[in-house]
């Protein structure tokens, strides 16, 4: 009987010695790559390098503010194509739709959701770039849009299904038609966890490089329009990156930083969001 | 509304239904939840139905403003008259309008107490500003809550207690003026003492609405309402005034149910 016990009492203990480090683990890589990218690119983050155009190669210094506008406008075209379509189809699948329709849509959005991005890159690659024979901001914004979808398909449906019931009867109750008990009651009710999904999705397409390569392409210099080849940070990391020049490669570095600094804040803002006052409960 | 005077010896007023049912059965898919329930519901009193758990009486509750419907698979038939308009072949959404519902959690919508009660207004009918804070107002008096809470209709309705909560449901639901306000146990999740107040609401309530109450309560059953339904097994197994039900049932089941026996 002591035995079994003190064999029992082992196993607790190295499950939960092992349970431990694999939860810090998982942490300490964040906070790995963080201070890798403090330590690389911290040097070369100044105030050039958020308001200058690269410099020619050879040249020191310079700057990558073309890249982060460029990063800009790229995701509130993304947000703007691929926000109100998937909010709108996710109110769709939460509240509307018959008994197998909706379930076809659901299955086809988790598909879109899995498909690489490098997928997404050559299709808009086929339709958008090689018809009119240029890279431009429009198709990369497009590109990213088509991902940002799916996300905000599924983060709507389950933030407006988190909704309780009883909510919708009580507007139901007093003569409210099913359009209106949306609009006024589950669509506010469900507002901050949808924002905050959103947010999420906007932050997680900011990184993407592979749709870019060829849609957007990238620019040494200011993009000059919504149909010209636009530069963006992800792609001047990778650029940046596999060049032989040590300037470039602390610019990298630096351009690495900026990005993970900016989904952190991201992260952050969604968080305050979601922990404001009166969020949805019953 | 037709006032029928009974014959001498019945001694009171006595005003013509407001819900008559007749012949209902109901199904929440191939199951039968309700049987062939008759009666007719006096305008402008309390009529409380009583009996045990899953005894059909919310799903009867739920026929009266077809909220049923958001349940997949259930259908009613037989008929439902409301001052002889068929209930069943009713816009939902009109019908709604005059029969309003209380719920047995209270269900405040995430939005201030002035929001609350001003929903159904805003929804149904386009007032001015001052209009809205007069019906607000008066909905919230007739509700007993406006002493309450008239310093701070602008915050959450989730910073009252249970029972305001639930008579801010109340106010809410009376802001849209119905015809018969149906209530689910509403006091099931209340103390005694926000009970009671729920209890004298009613009966003030009563001159001029029909109000119709689920309860498992058999006590307040008999404080507040002038009919009483016994339920069992789906079926309506009798439905009297109160005082007979409680004092002299003609029923072996309502009799057993209501000394306790069973349920």
């Amino acid at each position: 009987m002591s035995y079994r016990y003190a064999a029992r009492k082992a196993v607790n203990g190295l499950m939960f010695t092992l349970a431990g480090f694999c939860a810090v683990a998982t942490a300490s890589i964040v906070l790995f790559i963080l201070g890798f990218l403090v330590w690389n690119g911290a040097r070369a983050i100044n105030w050039e390098f958020f308001t200058q155009l690269p410099k020619p190669v050879g040249e020191a210094g310079g700057g990558m503010a073309n890249a982060i506008v460029g990063s800009a406008q790229l995701l509130l075209l993304a947000t703007l194509f691929g926000v109100p379509v998937g909010f709108v189809a996710g109110v769709y699948l939460a509240e509307f739709g018959g008994r197998w329709f909706p379930a076809v849509i659901r299955y086809i959005t988790d598909l879109l959701n899995g498909v690489p991005s490098i997928v997404i890159g050559i299709f808009a690659y086929a339709v958008l770039v090689l018809p009119v024979k240029r890279f431009s901001l429009a198709a990369g914004g497009l590109a990213l849009g088509l991902i940002v979808i799916p996300i905000t398909v599924r983060t709507t449906e389950q933030f407006l299904r988190a909704v309780p019931v009883s909510l919708r009867e009580a507007a139901l109750a007093l003569g409210a038609s099913k359009w209106r008990v949306v609009a006024t009651v589950v669509i506010p009710a469900a507002g901050r966890g949808v924002l905050t999904g959103t947010i999420l999705g906007v932050a997680r397409v900011a990184g993407e490089t592979a749709p870019l390569l060829f849609t957007s392409f990238s620019n040494r210099f200011w993009s000059t329009g919504w149909d010209q080849p636009t530069a963006s940070l992800p792609v001047m990391i990778f650029t940046y990156a596999v060049s032989p020049y040590e300037d470039w490669h602390r610019q990298a570095w630096a351009a690495g930083l900026v990005l993970l600094l900016l989904m952190l804040a991201a992260n952050v803002l969604a968080r305050l969001v979601l922990a404001g006052r009166g969020a949805c409960r019953s | 509304m037709q006032v029928v005077t009974l014959p001498a010896g019945a001694g009171r007023t006595q005003t013509a239904p407001k819900l008559e049912v007749s012949g209902l059965d109901f199904f929440y898919g191939a199951q039968q939840a309700l049987f062939d329930v008759s009666l007719a519901i006096p305008d402008k009193r309390v009529t409380a139905l009583i009996g045990p758990s899953g005894c059909g009486k919310s799903t009867f509750l739920r026929t009266l403003n077809r909220m049923y419907e958001t349940v997949r698979h259930a259908r009613a038939s037989g008929s439902v008259l409301l001052d002889g308009e068929d209930v069943l072949a009713m816009d939902p959404v009109r019908l709604r309008r005059r029969v309003g519902m209380v719920f047995q959690k209270s269900n405040p919508f995430p939005k201030s107490i002035f929001d609350n009660v001003a929903y159904g207004l805003r929804i149904n009918e386009s007032l001015s500003r001052s209009q809205l804070s007069e019906e607000v107002e008066r909905s919230l008096r007739r509700a007993a809550l406006w002493d309450e809470v008239k310093d701070k209709l602008r915050e959450p309705a989730y910073a009252l207690s249970g029972g305001q909560q639930q008579r801010l449901c109340i106010a809410r639901a009376l802001a849209v003026d119905p015809e018969v306000l149906l209530l689910d146990e509403p006091c099931s999740a209340l103390d005694p003492i926000a009970t009671a107040k729920i209890e004298d609401l009613l009966f003030s309530l009563s001159k001029s609405c029909t109000i119709i109450i689920v309860t498992h309560n058999m006590q307040q059953a008999a404080r507040v309402a002038e009919h009483t339904g016994f339920f069992l097994l789906g079926r309506l197994i009798e439905f009297d005034r109160t005082q007979v039900i409680f004092t002299r049932p003609a029923r072996k089941e309502t009799e057993d149910y209501i000394t306790g026996r069973f349920g």
